[in-house]
């Protein structure tokens, strides 16, 4: 088994909310995160995808195709998006970190042709990041 | 809010500190020392800028989208860890009375103060960089032979 990991950016953003607190909740628990305007961050997404490599091409997955997919399913989406306000998965979910790393997850698994996806991993800085494993 | 279902999540944070140690140890001979720490074995000690990494996990929770919150986590590892290491000199610390202020151990002191009093999510590993070019983790568990 081989694992491969391709990165890519994207810029976003979001806030914080819970429309089933009160004022007084939301600002408890999400403090500066919570102001209604939004802000934003440069996100670095990193998918990392297993499999076996194929004695042909010596490849584990086409890199082109992770790249198209990555593109199209993610970044055409949310890159410059307040997430919030224009991603379906967060008209009704807080737009977390957490929450990013399982939409994305939910947006490629069934896009990825041969290689199995492994993980995902949202950095929203540097010193701060979620991993996903697709695990309940 | 309505969630997806409970899904399991890892969080990482990573914080700062600086601390100068030196590694020697008092079962071994000058010589001893000198081969096995090298420069590590001066007596005037030096000095790092290490870098923690810590690994939570936990289903992220449906009402706040997170594994734990951040405040909480920061807390903790402030009023635990960087305070008690910050800007200080590893081998005058009571936890380094006994052993070798190494990487090594000092990556299993922070991952057993975390692993002790943080109730808010699961701890799954500690790694410590002591310089950009090498780093150490620590997952619990006893050594195996």
């Amino acid at each position: 088994m081989v694992y491969l990991t391709r990165k890519a950016e994207f810029s976003a953003s979001h806030y914080y909310h819970n429309p089933d607190f009160s004022p007084e909740e939301n600002h408890r628990v999400f403090g500066k995160c919570n102001n209604p305007n939004g802000h934003g961050h440069n996100y670095t997404l990193e998918v990392t995808v297993k499999g076996e490599v194929d004695p042909r091409s010596g490849f584990v997955v086409d890199l082109k195709q992770l790249k198209e997919v990555m593109h199209r399913e993610v970044l055409d989406a949310m890159d410059h998006r307040f997430l919030n306000k224009e991603v379906p998965e967060f008209l009704n979910r807080i737009p977390t970190t957490e929450n990013i790393a399982i939409a994305v997850w939910q947006r490629l698994v069934t896009k990825l042709e041969r290689a199995q996806l492994h993980r995902v991993r949202v950095y929203e800085t540097p010193d701060l990041f979620v991993d996903f494993y697709g695990e309940a | 809010m309505h969630g997806v279902r409970r899904m399991k999540a890892h969080l990482s944070r990573r914080y700062l500190f600086s601390a100068s140690h030196r590694l020697h140890s008092e079962t071994m001979s000058e010589e001893e020392n000198q081969a096995t720490y090298g420069k590590c074995n001066n007596p005037y000690g030096h000095g790092h800028n290490y870098v923690v990494e810590v690994t939570v996990s936990g289903p992220v929770d449906e009402n706040t989208g997170m594994v734990c919150n951040l405040t909480d986590l920061d807390g903790f590892i402030e009023r635990e860890v960087l305070s008690r290491f910050d800007h200080e000199n590893l081998n005058t610390l009571q936890e380094f009375a006994q052993e070798v202020p190494t990487t090594e151990n000092l990556c299993i002191q922070i991952y057993e103060i975390v692993h002790r009093g943080f109730r808010k999510a699961h701890l799954e590993r500690v790694r410590l960089e002591e310089t950009m070019m090498n780093s150490f983790e620590y997952a619990g568990g006893e050594a195996s032979h």
